[in-house]
């Protein structure tokens, strides 16, 4: 089987969601499509956990361009599992506000190219390739954040494809000066492995640049302080299927593109890969643990979590180690489950209430008991209470640190992840429990329905951030294990 | 086509070279969209002919390629993807209340320019003593402009252009310290140049519909500190 079969589904699925049928037939055959998707992608990662690499049959000249392993067989089924999860959340989501067939057609045919150039990212192994399909992740979720057309999604629309092309500027010269890199250390397959092998040749100084115009570059996609502005408005102004696969994947599968570059720079003695993954890192995580204490919009808390997760995660590889190269994986599975059900909980909210505003929120566990306690599930979730997720693999990766000795750059982590569950929480706590002051809020007592499709979709992403919390499957912890063997290398 | 220095060839590129970053100098000062739009074809061509000139000298098939590349999509199509997408507005635009006045800017541009020579400098030195030449330190220096061009103006189509001249500028280093980097990905870039103006002019016509001003980058809505924004501003 070919590797290239996976991009199949998203793609053809765009193309018959422009078929005027009606107004479920695009919704269902997203459904559809990412279904199939989750299955071929499920086998793929079958195969490469049972090391059986799969074959490319489209002859050497592609070959060299293709290649799945570890780390991008746990970012593909990652993808696919929110992918499919939010077009099941978005058939009643998207239905809910009743717009035009063309609209809907519109949005599904970016949203499953919006996959597809999402699935594109792990499969490709040339980093120029890479390049250009980060830029598409760009311009097909422009017209995702902007879809409500309001003042507010224009701006966050229009600050997001600034700023992310901004950066890939900075990261396309990156990437020349990697293959300049490779040249002038006598020339290989200029690939994710060629570069590997290549790397004990290549100048210092070239890779050191190459390594931080691209940390600065693609960083502006993930969402690291200080290149993070546009993220909280376009994280909290799309409709909330599109949150989710923007907070919960995008940003995973472009720092995927990053932690490429770490097992080269780990070969070349005189570069700092770990430092710098330090410093951004944690600067991220305390920036954006005090930003959350001052939100005052749901969906902005939890696009601001995301920038904090994005920190932890690069904090942990800068920690170094295999103990914490693995929570940095375990860190990317748990926050890309958790975060999509943190963002279906406030599209569930945003539906029962109509406003972002936290302040305005009050009581939310009575106007619709599912949406109340979807919402103090995921915030209990993302700040990484105990039996969850997220908590197990926070609590590797500081154990991990504190193996290796690193107890100032620990401390700084924990003390930050703190601070963040505590921000988290007492924004939720508010909205889902305390009940309005003014008699006027109450105005509508009756509970508010649910679409069954968007109830559906949040039993279904809350089954794996339970189940993760308490252990963690043998086939996954197979797959994080080579996963991070591909990070340290 | 020689190995050994031709003095020709590289005095013309070096010319090339420095014309293209004097009209990015020039797409800073300028007031008039229009004005921009033509500096920021001018410096495409000249970007083509430094990959022309570099390919006669390394007589390399693949900088020709990026020199035809150039000619057709920058000068050519973008023009005219900017006219089908985007309303007619935005040429005709002049920026009143620039965020800096223009001495000023072009001066922060200089500076940018000095510091992009002394990055640029011992780069290109690592990778061949043949590559000693101004690509690499200018192609910088252009890069920064472009990103300066960005944060200091609010019309979309200076914002656009200063994008273009961001990904200008990472070409021109580019064609000297990448040069075989592969004609299909040479292809795919020049592709996604025209997707990124197809998409913003989409945006800005939807803005422009939406809130009937096309100075985007004067937009500062969402914010941290907001409280809740008044009914009026959020309908209109």
């Amino acid at each position: 089987m070919s590797i290239l079969i996976i991009l199949l589904p998203p793609l053809v699925a765009a193309l018959l969601v422009c078929i005027p049928i009606g107004k479920r037939w695009a919704a269902g055959i997203t459904v559809v499509s990412c279904l199939v998707n989750l299955i071929l992608i499920g086998q793929l990662t079958q195969q490469v956990v049972a090391g059986r690499i799969p074959r490319e049959l489209l002859g050497a000249a592609w070959s060299k361009w293709i290649a799945v392993d570890g780390l991008s067989a746990l970012v593909l089924l990652l993808i696919a599992l929110i992918a499919t999860t939010a077009a099941i959340f978005s058939f009643g989501y998207m239905a809910h506000a009743n717009p035009t067939a063309k609209k809907l057609r519109l949005y599904y045919a970016n949203y499953n190219l919006f996959v597809f150039s999402m699935l594109a990212i792990p499969v490709l192994a040339e980093p120029t390739l890479v390049w250009i399909v980060v830029e598409l992740t760009t311009l097909c979720s422009a017209l995702l954040v902007s879809f409500d057309n309001t003042r507010e999604a224009l701006e966050a629309a229009w600050k997001y494809v600034v700023l992310s092309l901004m950066g890939a500027g900075v990261a396309l010269f990156g990437f020349m000066v990697l293959f300049a890199a490779l040249r002038a250390g006598g020339g290989g397959t200029y690939t994710w492995t060629g570069l590997v092998t290549a790397a004990p040749r290549l100048p210092a100084i070239l890779l050191q640049t190459a390594f931080l115009l691209i940390l600065v570059g693609l960083g502006t996609k993930v969402g690291l302080v200080p290149m993070h502005t546009w993220l909280p408005d376009a994280h909290s102004q799309a409709p909330s299927p599109v949150c989710a696969l923007l907070s919960g994947i995008e940003t995973t599968s472009i720092l995927y593109v990053i932690l490429r570059l770490f097992p080269v720079m780990h070969a070349v003695p005189g570069a700092y890969a770990d430092t710098w993954a330090l410093v951004f890192g944690l600067i991220s995580v305390g920036t954006a643990a005090f930003l959350l204490l001052q939100v005052k919009d749901y969906k902005r808390l939890f696009a601001f979590s995301t920038v904090e997760h994005m920190g932890i995660i690069l904090t942990a590889i800068g920690l170094g180690g295999s103990a914490a190269e693995y929570g940095a994986m375990q860190q990317i599975v748990a926050h890309s489950l958790t975060k999509s059900f943190c963002f279906f909980a406030a599209g569930a909210t945003l539906l029962a209430t109509g406003t972002r505003e936290i302040a305005a929120v009050r009581g939310l566990i009575r106007r619709s008991p599912i949406a109340g306690a979807a919402l103090i599930f995921g915030g209990l979730a993302i700040a990484g209470a105990p039996p969850l997720a997220v908590f197990l693999s926070e609590f590797t990766i500081l154990k991990a640190g504190l193996a290796r000795g690193q107890y100032v750059a620990t401390g700084f982590l924990a003390t930050f992840i703190v601070i963040a569950f505590f921000g988290v929480m007492a924004h939720v706590n508010r909205m889902v429990f305390t009940w309005p002051q003014t008699e006027s809020a109450t105005a509508t007592n009756e509970t508010f329905r649910l679409p069954f499709s968007c109830r559906l979709a949040l039993i279904l992403a809350a089954v794996p951030v339970l189940v993760l919390g308490v252990y963690v499957p043998k086939p996954l912890n197979d797959l994080l294990t080579l996963a991070a063997a591909a990070v340290t290398r | 086509m020689n190995d050994a220095t031709n003095p020709l060839l590289e005095n013309l590129n070096a010319l090339a070279v420095g014309l293209s970053l004097l009209t990015a100098f020039g797409i800073v000062a300028m007031r008039q969209a229009r004005a921009c739009l033509n500096l920021f074809i001018m410096q495409s061509l000249l970007l083509a002919a430094s990959a022309a000139l570099l390919g006669l000298r390394y007589d390399s098939l693949h900088l020709y390629g990026v020199a035809v590349v150039n000619l057709i999509s920058k000068p050519i199509i973008v023009p005219w993807l900017l006219r089908k997408t985007s309303p007619a507005e935005i040429y005709t635009r002049r920026e009143i209340d620039q965020v800096l006045n223009i001495p000023t800017a072009l001066l922060i541009a200089l500076a940018l320019a000095v510091g992009a020579y002394f990055v640029g400098i011992p780069l290109a030195n690592a990778v061949a003593p043949e590559f000693r030449g101004p690509n690499v330190p200018i192609g910088i220096a252009v890069l920064l402009l472009g990103a300066f061009t960005l944060t200091v103006r609010r019309e979309a189509l200076s914002l656009l252009i200063g994008l273009l001249v961001m990904e200008n500028g990472a070409f021109l280093a580019g064609i000297a310290i990448a040069r075989d980097l592969g004609m299909l990905v040479e292809l795919a870039i020049a592709t996604d140049g025209l997707v990124i103006v197809f998409i913003m002019g989409v945006l800005v016509r939807a803005v422009q519909k939406q809130i009937g001003t096309t100075a985007v980058g004067a937009l500062a809505s969402l914010k941290e500190t907001r409280a809740t924004p008044e009914p009026d501003q959020a309908r209109s």
